[in-house]
């Protein structure tokens, strides 16, 4: 019967006897083929009733509808929270040396740790101070920089970062790769100024990456070099007035293979897939919005950021004080690619706008989210 | 000397103590030991030096598929070597709303409702992925999305209908050839009769392919190749010797036994477009329909051939043709209301079991009307019939094969 009825149906066998059934079918027969090509429009209309009934429910969330994660992370258990993630920058212990030089002191730890990375599903990561990402350092240019490492997990780890160093601080192997016991101090000068990253550069590569060792590394420019365009590197240096007018943001697009087939099952913006979806972040709409942006996903080529009815002036690896690329609405990165993201609402109605990866993938997969755009940030 | 002495002893200990006033003592010490083993097991947890901290083994089988216009439901099966938990469900790889029926971790064996308001889109494909709390990912697809028929009156009349056209017509057909048939002269009767066993012997390896198939599609704890084969192979015992408790069945007895065969067959395919319908995968044509039925005809004269010299009573005719091909409808009811792979694979192992029994009984039917025994089944009519009997079963199988 499996020749007349098979349940492995190949769509073209199916639209085959699809047509001979339409052909006129004997008695009873065409009945019951009947059933097989249904009413198109009934169908659509329930469909729509019961979106529709599913999106009222759900407020703030009809933009995807029910294409959503079910449930809530318990950040506590986690030990880390995506939407403070965004303003949680290290900036680490200061310092003066006797010549008068910032030295900047940070403490960065390895470790084991089960996180949650969507509502009930766990993933065994190793992680830098217990989060993924790892810590937001944020340094000025020129400053002294030592990062002390300690290895508390169960693998060889290092702290490999973006940036210009010696050979012997690279956290490569034989060059800051370091035993679990084991502590290791990474020793080297903030530059080039912007918007970096660090990650474990143990072997196998891939594996300590996609396991979530991997942080935000950015580095201000200092207004003093940069005479011709202070105002704009003021309003970029941690702590000025000029910069604590603008809102920023640290966000690092990831995904998790959490069957290890080389494929992604969640993708998010810091860890957590649809956490900005389902807790919008308020945004001022009379104060600019700067978004220090890193890609690493893993097991993808590129992944995106799109922004939805606004454009943003991109500053591609942050490493220039005017734009790379202008008035644009997506950007691309490839792995380890990152940068800087300006744009404000000023002009816009209050309200949600989405942002998103703009392979639709992605988005489905849980890298979405919403500004909430709003009067005044309480 | 001591040895032999100690010998005998042991030889006679069991014997002696066993006619003993405390021989009930002998059952308890099994017990007894069987039952220490399970408190060492529970009390020690010797499996805690194989823990490894791999996660646990997880299993998911969906066992039915409904798409309504509230969108996907499927009935999942947990065959987990522990309690499992759906975190959460990708359909087309994204990440939909769902509901747990009953909710929470699934304990092995258990099965749940998945509700997903998934807008499905007519006649085009889909994947469901499960996504447990370990991250293990569970694929189930829908090749064709249709939606699945609601059984009402009309459309269990309008299967009992199909199912009377290829179940119960062909049969029917079949047996009207007996008038004709009446005068066989003994060549045509064996051959008649080795058609019998051509067509029964296609319809057995039909049967068990069909029943390992849907065993594959079983969850894992069912363990459905073995449970196919103790079901036929018990199916087929048990019916062997209901039907020689008063010797070796011939005539009416024995075309009774090809009717069960052929109708347990029958059970077995209507469940079969039963469940179809209910997965939405059932796309019937005229042709098709029609190819099955002359398929099905050569039933009718293979349960005709033991009662060709018999004369029985004209209701027997109906009753052989309600054996042989009612079941067909009662298994499209069956398979359209409630379905699971482990059912349909069971239902035709005991189905494959019959006909191997009606097999047997035929063959020694025919043997038994010669008196050169099995050398009698090696002549031309016995051969040719049983080489045309499987020749035209293969040959209208495949004006239905898609
Ligand atoms: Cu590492």
């Amino acid at each position: 019967m499996r020749r007349w009825l098979p349940f492995d149906l190949s769509r073209r066998g199916f639209l085959g006897a699809g047509i001979l059934a339409a052909g006129g079918a004997a008695l009873s027969a065409r009945n019951a083929a009947g059933q097989a090509t249904h009413d198109h429009s009934t169908m659509r209309a329930a469909q729509q009733a019961s979106t529709a009934g599913h999106a009222a429910k759900q407020d703030h969330l009809t933009a995807h509808g029910a294409m959503m994660t079910v449930g809530e992370v318990d950040n506590a258990r986690n030990g880390f929270d995506p939407t403070a993630m965004l303003t949680d920058w290290d900036t680490g212990e200061v310092t003066k040396r006797s010549d008068g030089r910032t030295v900047r002191t940070f403490e960065v730890t390895g470790e084991d740790k089960e996180i949650e990375i969507a509502p009930g599903v766990m993933f065994p990561a190793w992680t830098y101070n217990g989060r993924v990402p790892g810590p937001a350092l944020r340094a000025t240019e020129g400053d002294l920089l030592r990062i002390v490492f300690k290895n508390y997990g169960s693998h060889p780890h290092s702290m490999h970062f973006h940036g210009i160093h010696s050979a012997r601080m690279d956290g490569v192997p034989g060059a800051g790769v370091i035993d679990p016991g084991e502590e290791f101090v990474y020793e080297f000068e903030a530059k080039p100024f912007g918007c970096h990253l660090y990650h474990c550069h143990a072997l196998p590569l891939a594996r300590h990456m996609h396991k979530g060792m991997y942080g935000l590394f950015v580095v201000d420019p200092d207004p003093a070099r940069h005479p011709d365009m202070a105002d704009v590197a003021k309003s970029r240096l941690l702590g000025t007035p000029e910069n604590a007018n603008w809102q920023e943001m640290a966000m690092v697009m990831n995904a998790f293979d959490t069957t290890f087939d080389g494929e992604n099952e969640f993708y998010a913006c810091n860890t957590v897939a649809h956490c900005y979806a389902k807790q919008p972040i308020k945004v001022d709409r009379n104060r600019p919005v700067r978004i220090y942006l890193v890609n690493v996903t893993e097991f993808d080529p590129i992944n995106s950021f799109h922004l939805h009815a606004n454009f943003f002036d991109y500053f591609d690896q942050g490493t220039t004080l005017t734009p790379t690329l202008k008035t644009v609405d997506l950007i691309m990165q490839c792995q380890a690619q990152r940068g800087i993201l300006e744009f404000s609402f000023r002009d816009h109605e209050p309200g949600l706008y989405m942002f998103h990866a703009h392979q639709a993938e992605f988005t489905e997969l849980g890298w979405v989210g919403m500004f909430d755009v709003v009067e005044a940030v309480s | 000397m001591n040895e032999r002495v100690e010998h005998d002893r042991l030889r006679t200990a069991v014997p002696v103590s066993g006619r003993g006033p405390f021989s009930f003592l002998w059952l308890l010490l099994p017990l007894a030991v069987l039952g220490l083993a399970v408190w060492w097991l529970i009390a020690t947890n010797p499996l805690a030096s194989f823990g490894n901290g791999a996660p646990p083994v997880e299993n998911i089988t969906v066992e039915r598929t409904i798409l309504d216009h509230n969108g996907i439901g499927l009935l999942v099966r947990a065959g987990g070597s522990e309690p499992m938990k759906i975190a959460q469900v990708q359909v087309d790889a994204g990440y939909w709303h769902f509901e747990q029926e009953p909710s929470g971790p699934i304990a092995r064996g258990d099965t749940a409702w998945i509700r997903i308001p998934f807008p499905w889109i007519v006649g085009e494909g889909h994947t469901v992925t499960f996504v447990t709390s370990t991250g293990a990912t569970f694929e189930h697809a829908i090749p064709v999305a249709i939606a699945t028929p609601v059984a009402t009156t009309s459309t269990l009349v309008s299967q009992a209908i199909l199912g009377a056209f290829v179940g119960i017509l062909p049969v029917a057909v079949g047996l009207m050839f007996y008038p004709a048939l009446r005068g066989a002269g003994p060549a045509t009767m064996d051959f008649l009769l080795a058609m019998t066993i051509g067509l029964l012997g296609f319809l057995l390896v039909d049967t068990f392919e069909d029943a390992f198939e849907f065993a594959g599609g079983s969850a894992a704890l069912f363990q459905g190749p073995t449970m196919v084969i103790l079901a036929a192979v018990a199916s087929f015992m048990l019916l062997t010797a209901f039907g020689r408790r008063e010797g070796r069945p011939t005539g009416l007895a024995l075309a009774t036994y090809i009717a069960i065969g052929i109708g347990l067959h029958n059970l077995g395919e209507g469940l079969a477009i039963g469940a179809a319908f209910a997965a939405g995968a059932a796309g019937l044509g005229t042709f098709l329909v029609l190819g099955f039925t002359l398929h099905n005809i050569t039933e009718g004269i293979g349960i005709a051939a033991p009662i060709l010299k018999v004369r029985p009573p004209l209701w027997s005719f109906a009753g052989l043709t309600l054996l042989a091909g009612g079941p067909a409808v009662l298994g499209m009811w069956i398979g359209s209301l409630a379905y699971a792979p482990q059912w349909s694979a069971l239902a035709l192992a005991i189905g494959a079991g019959a006909i191997l029994q009606v097999i047997i009984e035929v063959g020694a039917f025919l043997a038994g009307r010669h008196d050169k025994g099995a050398a009698g089944l090696l002549t031309l009519p016995v051969l040719s019939g049983i080489g045309i009997g499987v020749a035209f079963m293969y040959l209208t199988a495949m004006l239905v094969k898609i």
